[in-house]
């Protein structure tokens, strides 16, 4: 067991690596580079000389991998070219406030999509679950920049309830963001719950259908104990997988609403600092978005690898 | 003893079609099952047996639904009950022991949490003689150690362990019916007869009711006092056990008993024709009609109702039972095999041993293998051309391993696998060039899954034919057709879907795929194992006929020793990977055997109540081949002392040339067994 949590741990370095060479690498064979956007017209002779050494440009790739790396490590990923500050100064009030808004979105989201689930899956086919299938499908179908602009005008435009774009300094008190971030919540949330509320449902359903709950039920096992003991913890199972993707999944989704409400979150910064060329940031960016991706991954193993006594005593006997 | 404990009453279950038609699954029953008594229920797939045990709990399942009629316990209708009402008589007065234990347990759950829950709800024990019950119960069924059984999960026990426990928490709640729906189906030989004895002890012990649904004749002739047959959702036949098995007098049972194949008989079977009707195709007449050898025009038009005989004591549906009345079941007409094996040889193992151990690194990039107890190990047979040879032993014997290695998807760790004396076979699919892949041709056990659902017939039957000749157009046609005449299936079959067809349809179409390729060797891995019992014969005498046209040599993969005995001409029989004994099939089933052997022949179950199954050893399963000595000495009752424990048994050979792997003398074999 814990051989295989160390082998997991590891193979989510190994992935990391990857990730960072591929950046480093994808980065490089760009046509242009950091001096030459900074620069502008003025990107040559001596003036780009001096900011090729300035900015360590003048040595081989691989030795400014390494450097960027071990930095990189030590949570340091270098300058950011358009603010001329240290990217983690940049970057670290931005993952707080993206991090309130997808972890606000997925604290809601989870139990609701549980409920949902659960509540379609044991009336199925019946009014709960056709009243509730229908309106998932529709949060399924439509895209987070649609549903954020439908809310921004229904509930910040024609009702004036809350504010339609968030214009906060980056590093707000949490108070204050507050108001600002329901809208975004929602629209996050919305989709989100949508998918895992069906993955939930068809689970429960697939377990209810199997021979141990038609057993449970011929030995007289009350309906709700039936339920709890016998179904849930064998349906909720596999589901934990799949809300991992969710929610890595999110990222992408937080991306796109950042930018429909302004947010001052990482999903912002993404798309600002690939419309500028701010190639560190970007690194930085991918390998940040990459390690929430491996460690979430990793996260729902080991969940499901703990609560299932299959795999347990499997590995055990191993 | 004549109290009535379930009173089931004109039933018809059904559904409704997409037209909006109903469609009855089971219609117009109507039995009782008496206090004490054990009934069997038998029927193939399809005859909504296992509908009508579960509407005597009062489940119908979720699709389904009650047409009309009543399910009577203690006369209270459980088909109009409500939920509530019903949880107090499931598990307490009836109970239901499921047809899968390993799928029927709930796996996130220990053992012992599962009967706990069965006690919490039928039974006012305290904690402290609820877990004193539990281990009574664990003994009961004839668990060892039941204290650490009932902290294991469900997929850390064997398959007869899990049945064991299923019926442990069966009784928990001392239930006076008790329901088992194909109980011992997915068991190994050795293991049914164990679990069926036991049942056999409790039905005796506490005077319990049992209803016993099975399509197994052979286990129903074990535990019923009474049989119902089951044909297409009506009862077609119902009497004492004894006068069922003996003398069926209806033309369904009387064809079905014919086409077992049986132990003590060698040779094929006669078979039945056609299958089973879908439910609702039939509009009038007798359901078995298409069949039946005794029918007339009047069976055509007029469905027979159940008719009661009282100097029979039977109730029969057949205008013309009479015809059968008069004749002797024990009539069965065999078709001898007409061995026409060469000299030649075709196949050779020799000293073939595979392993399935995961490799380390290092062997993965020198690509050998390494393992020093393999599961599969010195393998030696010699294997002519046109004989069937019949590899046989229970679930983890190696027997499918083998055809995997010489099919060529699984390579050997040593040995050599020789075709025709010259060519080498022993490596996998990637060094085998197309024609040794075109003389080798697999059948296997379950053609839902052998065929690919989105292929039609004519593709299926296509592909070898294409790929292997380059045959096109008419020509490719004009073979299709002829193939699907060789086993026999009509032209019209070409556009169909495998899901359009029936169970001994699909495994014909399998079947021909094998024979487009012209293989000089087919492997058929259990391949009438998920058929039916009636279609099981018809596809034997196929590969008999087929095998005698085309001189095919097959081996033959089963568990099951009496079909076996009907189609070989060689047996091997094999325990955890290793041959014991090695013979021909008339040598194989007579003594002196090897003590494996004799197990296996002790178990199986025949469809007749005066011939009882021996059991022999101890049911255990063994994970792993010993690391030295003889394979079997884990299980053997005639086991002589160190040297079973210490070295590899000898070869022994008997007078009639039958190969025995025992460190017992044959002379005192003979002796102990007869």
């Amino acid at each position: 067991m814990l051989f295989l949590i160390i082998k997991r741990i590891l193979l989510g370095f190994i992935t990391l690596f990857i990730v960072s060479i591929i950046t480093f690498v994808g980065t490089e064979v760009l046509p242009g580079d950091a001096c030459t956007t900074y620069l502008e017209r003025q990107a040559f002779g001596e003036q780009l000389e001096a900011c090729y050494r300035r900015l360590g440009l003048n040595v081989p790739a691989y030795e400014r991998y390494v450097s960027w790396a071990l930095n990189a490590i030590q949570g340091d990923f270098g300058y950011s070219l358009s603010g001329e500050m240290p990217i983690k100064d940049v970057l670290g009030p931005r993952i707080k406030n993206s991090l309130v808004l997808a972890s606000a979105a997925i604290f809601i989201g989870i139990p609701i999509a549980l409920i949902l689930g659960i509540i379609t899956a044991l009336w199925r086919d019946k009014l709960p679950d056709v009243a509730i299938s229908t309106v998932t499908i529709f949060a399924m179908t439509i895209p987070e920049f649609i549903s954020a602009t439908l809310l921004i005008l229904i509930i910040a435009i024609w009702l004036e309830w809350l504010p339609g774009i968030v214009i906060v300094p980056t590093d707000v008190s949490f108070l204050e963001l507050l108001p600002n971030i329901i809208l975004p919540v929602v629209a996050i949330a919305m989709i989100m719950t949508a998918h895992m509320a069906r993955m939930v449902r068809s689970s429960v359903i697939q377990v209810m259908a199997s021979e141990y709950v038609q057993m449970a039920i011929l030995k007289g096992v009350p309906y709700w104990k039936m339920v709890f003991k016998h179904v849930l913890p064998n349906a909720l199972l596999p589901a934990i997988n799949v809300v991992a993707l969710t929610i890595a999944w999110l990222l992408g989704g937080v991306v796109v609403t950042e930018v429909v409400f302004n947010y001052p979150g990482l999903g912002r910064l993404v798309i600002e600092s690939i419309s500028n060329r701010d190639l560190p940031t970007v690194q930085a960016l991918a390998i940040i978005l990459a390690s929430i991706y491996v460690s979430i991954n990793l996260l729902a193993d080991l969940l499901t690898l703990m609560l299932n006594p299959r795999l347990k005593t499997l590995q055990i006997r191993k | 003893m004549t109290d009535i404990i379930q009173k089931v009453k004109n039933l018809s279950i059904g559904f409704r079609s997409k037209k909006g038609d109903e469609i009855l699954i089971l219609k117009n029953i109507s039995t009782n099952i008496k206090k004490g008594e054990t009934v069997g229920i038998v029927g193939e797939s399809g005859s909504g047996k296992s509908t009508l045990a579960l509407a005597m709990m009062g489940y119908v399942k979720h699709g389904l639904y009650t047409i009309g009629g009543e399910c009577q316990f203690n006369s209270l209708n459980l088909l109009k009950m409500k939920s509530k009402d019903l949880e107090k008589i499931r598990g307490r007065k009836i109970a239901m022991i499921p047809q899968n234990a390993g799928q029927a347990l709930t796996p996130n759950l220990k053992i012992g949490y599962q009967i706990d829950e069965a006690l919490q709800l039928h039974s006012d024990l305290d904690e402290k003689e609820r877990e004193k019950k539990i281990s009574e119960l664990l003994n009961k069924v004839r668990l060892p150690s039941p204290e650490t059984i009932a902290l294991r999960y469900p997929h850390e026990l064997s398959g007869g362990q899990q049945q064991r426990v299923a019926v442990a928490m069966a009784l928990a709640g001392t239930p006076d019916l008790l329901l088992l729906d194909e109980p011992t189906t997915g068991l190994d030989v050795t293991t049914q007869a164990h679990v069926l004895e036991l049942l056999n002890f409790i039905a005796k012990d506490t005077g319990t009711s049992m209803v016993y649904v099975s399509h197994d004749l052979g286990a129903i002739a074990q535990v019923s006092d009474r049989i119902i047959v089951m044909y297409s959702g009506e009862i077609v036949l119902e009497g004492p056990s004894r006068d069922i098995l003996k003398r069926p007098i209806h033309p369904y049972t009387h064809g079905l008993l014919k086409s077992i194949p049986k132990l003590s008989l060698a040779g094929l079977p006669e078979s039945m024709p056609g299958s089973q009707p879908q439910p609702g195709t039939i509009q009038s007449g007798c359901s078995f009609f298409d069949r039946c050898n005794f029918s007339d025009d009047n069976c055509k038009n007029n469905s027979p109702q159940l008719e009661f005989l009282k100097d029979l004591n039977t109730s029969v549906r057949c205008f013309n039972y009479e015809k059968l009345v008069n004749e002797s079941q024990a009539s069965q007409t065999i078709n001898k095999i007409k061995n026409k094996s060469q000299d030649k040889e075709i196949l050779n193992l020799s000293e073939v041993s595979i392993s399935y151990a995961k490799q380390k690194l290092l062997d993965q990039i020198f690509n050998r293998i390494s393992d020093d107890n393999p599961t599969v190990k010195d393998i030696n047979i010699n294997i002519k051309k046109g004989e069937t040879i019949a590899l046989v032993g229970e679930s983890g014997s190696g027997k499918s391993t083998i055809l995997k290695s010489i099919a060529g998807l699984l390579r050997t760790k040593d040995g050599l696998i020789r075709f025709d004396e010259n060519r080498n076979l022993s490596s996998d699919l990637k060094e085998r060039d197309p024609n040794d892949l075109r003389i080798i041709q697999l059948i296997f056990q379950n053609p839902d899954e052998s065929l690919n659902p989105n292929h039609t017939v004519e593709e299926i039957i296509a592909q070898p034919l294409k790929l292997y000749f380059g045959l096109k157009g008419e020509e490719l046609k004009k073979n299709i057709i002829d193939l699907l005449q060789k086993v026999r299936l009509g032209e019209f079959y070409t556009s169909r879907y495998p899901r359009q067809l029936s169970g001994g349809e699909k495994q014909r179409v399998a079947v021909a795929r094998a024979f487009a390729a012209k293989p000089d060797i087919i492997l058929c891995d259990e391949v009438t194992s998920a058929l039916d019992v009636s279609v099981q014969a018809a596809v034997l005498n196929l590969l008999q006929q087929l095998k005698e046209d085309f001189g095919t040599t097959y081996i033959f993969v089963s568990h099951d020793l009496a079909v076996v005995r009907a189609i070989s001409d060689r047996v091997a029989v094999l325990y955890q990977g290793r041959l014991c004994e090695v013979g021909p099939s008339n040598d194989v089933y007579k003594f002196p055997s090897h003590p494996y052997t004799e197990v296996l022949l002790g178990a199986v179950l025949e469809p007749d109540p005066d011939i009882k199954p021996k059991l022999v050893a101890e049911d255990i399963v063994e994970e792993r081949p010993p690391e030295k000595g003889c394979s079997f000495q884990g299980r053997c009752s005639r086991i002589i002392g160190d040297i079973c424990k210490k070295e590899i048994p000898p070869w022994q050979l008997t007078d009639s040339g039958n190969a025995i792997r025992c460190h017992i003398p044959i002379k005192e074999l003979q002796k102990e067994q007869f």
